[in-house]
């Protein structure tokens, strides 16, 4: 016969003072879980949504970064005729971009922090296809006009549409917002490559990558096929998705490491807190307990008791601990991109999957700072539990 | 001490309740060392850089070069004690996750502008007339395994194709300065202009140099930056601290997060420690209500409890920074390469004590006044 629930409720009450040292304790530990999951899974979402399946990013043969890639005009010449590269009419579509850093004043701090610029080819939203301008105009080629991501437009103080700018010895003006939905390309700032070029005085005829977009995601294995055999063509192609998948693999196996590290040490700490919350529960209430035992209920019965109401205790602290971390949800954040030595903008992201992991966490220290001292509970004997004063 | 017998035996009452709160202890301190190690590898460059070095960059960014030309005419400006330059070579020895630094140095100035990095000078002399040799930092070489004689292949990344460029070992550098940047390798600058494609030659990453007095360096910078102005190469001329804390923030706000992570945990273990001792006391409040009726005063009971809590605080402190001692350079090896060197401090040592014994007073204070405060009479009337 199971004792009744309503019970651990009210000895739980009863106990008020411990019970929130146990609760905040597991609340706390949940929370700092969360809190760092999220964190690793929102540099991951930037950039991996920053990747289409269907597009194909094409680096010289070795070059791990755009930074560090050299695509000749003559390459990409090439590039545009193989099969599987897709075509707007008859022109094909190919974005063969140009990157360099400038810094630009940070609006919370006021000092510069780096920016990536991306000089793109004009038909480069008909080739990244998840990029809208929702404000103002796209860049004209030829002119030195800017569009701004969403999320350097936020970082930085300037890059408003209407502004001029000053960078790479040019003077730009901002002529428009555009939302990548997110990914890295919303910390970045566009203009036209040959513009780019012209200002930084680079020779026209050298690229840092091309990126093509492609007739289906299928069409992808076709491509790199026909890429890698060609002898003219000293070059890697990687699907844009992989590649950004790759760069953020290093920040957030940092970020897990550390908070799974930091995690782990907070929940035997928060062990120890469930654990003596219920050691002292169990020897306040011996006198409880033997009646109990006196009256019939048997000792796995008293140990399912004490467990449910250590549980109980944990699931508390896990909503308490999701609860008050949910706010940081979308709450954006930026870090240095190591493959870029760019300002990189990203948010915590909190998903429903991640929260059940905090309740379930939260419910995992529950039964191991609970199991032993429910068993303390049922194998006291009942005549000397009684006589207790 | 007179009773320290008393104090002890009330702290063994109940053991298992002392072991779990020694251990909440033990843990929290264990973390803030943990915390505080982190903090400290990315703050460092600041704190040890020297006060007296110039770090001259590309005005657009790092990684944009600046002309060789430019050494000759910074090295005339007034102040200036001497100038070194280097490039960044970027390449990857193995695989991409064996990251560190690799610098092409300028060997003739290297060791005027880093004195603190110190290389045996046998080994200095066979470097030199080494076209292929290396100087590597000893962290490096310990986690890598090498040892001087040995042959390195590293290929080079970003400078046109890439190629396998090979390097013999010649020395090993240690720094003077405690937790001096170990992990760099250094090579020949001639070597790195003689192997890179055509466009990179004649360009140097940045240059750092010295002043004959620290106090100039606001008036040095200066002279530099308008030198250049409205050149191709613009320059920004910062002091080695500055361009270090321009470093460690572009990383965000770590020192927030960490502070909010330690304030979390310190808070759940002033409960704990709290509601720990308010139990205690509540178990023997008859015991000390006999106390006081036999004539003990208000004073020795709230020392008692006040004893037993930072009793508890100072062992759990101790055991859990001694377990950060044991724990930090495990850590460290296993995140070389994502993170800069870990060193437990004395400083972080010393200040997770104070705070233990802080949070061990703060928790008994409370139920130590109250048992204090108590009336003889009632509290013996209680079952």
């Amino acid at each position: 016969m199971a004792i009744p629930i309503i019970y651990n409720i009210r000895s739980v009450r009863a106990r008020w003072t411990s019970t929130i040292v146990a609760v905040l304790g597991i609340a706390g530990t949940v929370g700092v879980f969360v809190a760092m999951l999220a964190l690793a899974h929102g540099f991951k979402a930037t950039l991996v949504s920053s990747g289409s399946q269907d597009n194909a990013l094409v680096l010289r043969g070795g070059a791990t970064a755009e930074m560090m890639s050299f695509v000749p005009l003559d390459s990409v010449k090439i590039l545009q005729d193989e099969p599987g590269v897709a075509h707007d009419g008859s022109s094909p579509l190919i974005t063969s971009d140009v990157v360099v850093v400038a810094p630009f004043p940070l609006r919370a701090t006021g000092t510069d922090a780096n920016t990536q610029i991306r000089g793109v080819s004009s038909n480069v939203l008909q080739i990244r296809r998840n990029i809208k301008i929702v404000q103002g105009r796209m860049f004209k080629p030829g002119l030195t006009e800017l569009v701004v991501g969403k999320n350097a437009n936020r970082t930085y103080a300037g890059l408003t549409v209407g502004n001029y700018v000053n960078f790479g010895g040019g003077r730009w003006q901002v002529v428009g917002l555009f939302d990548a939905g997110g990914s890295a390309f919303d910390s970045e700032v566009w203009c036209d490559a040959r513009v780019l070029d012209d200002v930084y005085k680079r020779p026209n005829t050298v690229f840092q990558s091309a990126t093509v977009h492609l007739t289906s995601p299928q069409a992808f294995q076709q491509f790199k096929d026909a890429v890698t055999s060609d002898p003219k063509l000293n070059v890697d192609v990687t699907r844009e998705i992989d590649y950004y998948a790759k760069q953020s693999t290093m920040m957030t196996t940092l970020i897990t490491y550390l908070g799974g590290l930091v995690a782990f040490v907070m929940a035997i700490g928060a062990i120890f807190g469930a654990l003596n919350t219920m050691y002292s529960a169990v020897a306040e209430r011996g006198r409880e307990i033997g009646t109990m035992r006196a009256l019939g209920f048997g000792a796995g019965a008293v140990v399912f008791s004490f467990l449910l109401e250590a549980l109980f205790i944990a699931c508390i602290g896990g909503v308490i601990g999701c609860i008050s971390v949910l706010n940081l949800n979308g709450v954006t954040t930026s870090t240095m991109n190591m493959q870029t030595f760019s300002n990189i903008a990203f948010a915590f992201k909190i998903t429903p999957p991640l929260l059940v992991e905090g309740v379930i966490f939260a419910l995992v220290m529950g039964v191991v700072g609970g199991l032993l001292p429910a068993i303390r509970a049922a194998r006291q004997p009942v005549a000397l539990a009684l006589r207790e004063l | 001490m007179k009773f320290g017998s008393l104090i002890f035996a009330n702290l063994f009452r109940k053991k298992m309740r002392l072991v779990l709160t020694v251990g909440s202890f033990a843990v929290a301190l264990c973390l803030f060392a943990f915390l505080a190690v982190v903090k400290s590898a990315f703050s460092r460059g600041v704190e040890i850089a020297g006060a007296d070095r110039l770090v001259i960059i590309n005005r657009i960014s790092l990684i944009n070069p600046l002309p060789l030309s430019y050494r000759d005419r910074i090295l005339q400006i007034p102040g200036v004690k001497v100038v070194t330059h280097d490039n960044w070579f970027g390449g990857v020895y193995q695989e991409e996750k064996n990251f560190f630094p690799q610098f092409a140095i300028d060997v003739e100035n290297q060791r005027q502008v880093y004195p603190e990095l110190v290389v045996p000078d046998d080994h200095w002399q066979v470097f030199l007339k080494d076209r292929e040799g290396a100087v590597v930092g000893a962290r490096t070489a310990d986690r890598f395994g090498w040892k001087i004689g040995d042959r390195i292949p590293i290929k080079s990344a970003g400078y046109g194709p890439s190629t396998t460029w090979e390097f013999n070992i010649d020395g090993i550098y240690h720094s003077t300065k405690a937790g001096g940047d170990e992990s760099q390798f250094w090579f020949q600058w001639d070597r790195f202009e003689e192997g890179v494609p055509q466009t990179f030659k004649g360009n140097v990453g940045w240059y750092v140099l010295r002043l004959d007095n620290p106090d100039d360096a606001v008036r040095v910078a200066k002279t530099i930056d308008d030198m250049f102005a409205n050149s191709s190469y613009e320059t920004k001329t910062e002091t080695e601290s500055a361009f270090e804390a321009g470093w460690a923030k572009a990383f965000g706000n770590i020192e927030f997060l960490i502070l909010t992570i330690g304030s979390v945990v310190f808070f759940t273990l002033l409960l704990v420690t709290g509601n720990t001792m308010a139990i205690s006391v509540r178990e023997r409040i008859g015991e000390m209500a006999v106390l006081k009726a036999i004539g003990y005063s208000d004073r020795t009971i709230l020392f008692f409890v006040l004893a037993e809590a930072l009793i508890i605080g100072l062992f759990g402190g101790i055991l859990g920074l001694a377990f950060a001692v044991l724990a930090v350079p495990v850590l460290g090896r296993a995140l070389a390469g994502l993170l800069p060197q870990l060193i437990l401090s004395p400083q972080i040592l010393s200040l997770g004590l104070l705070a233990a014994l802080i949070v061990g007073m703060a928790g008994g204070i409370l139920p130590g006044v109250g048992a204090m405060r108590m009336r003889v009479v009632t509290a013996l009337r209680r079952v």
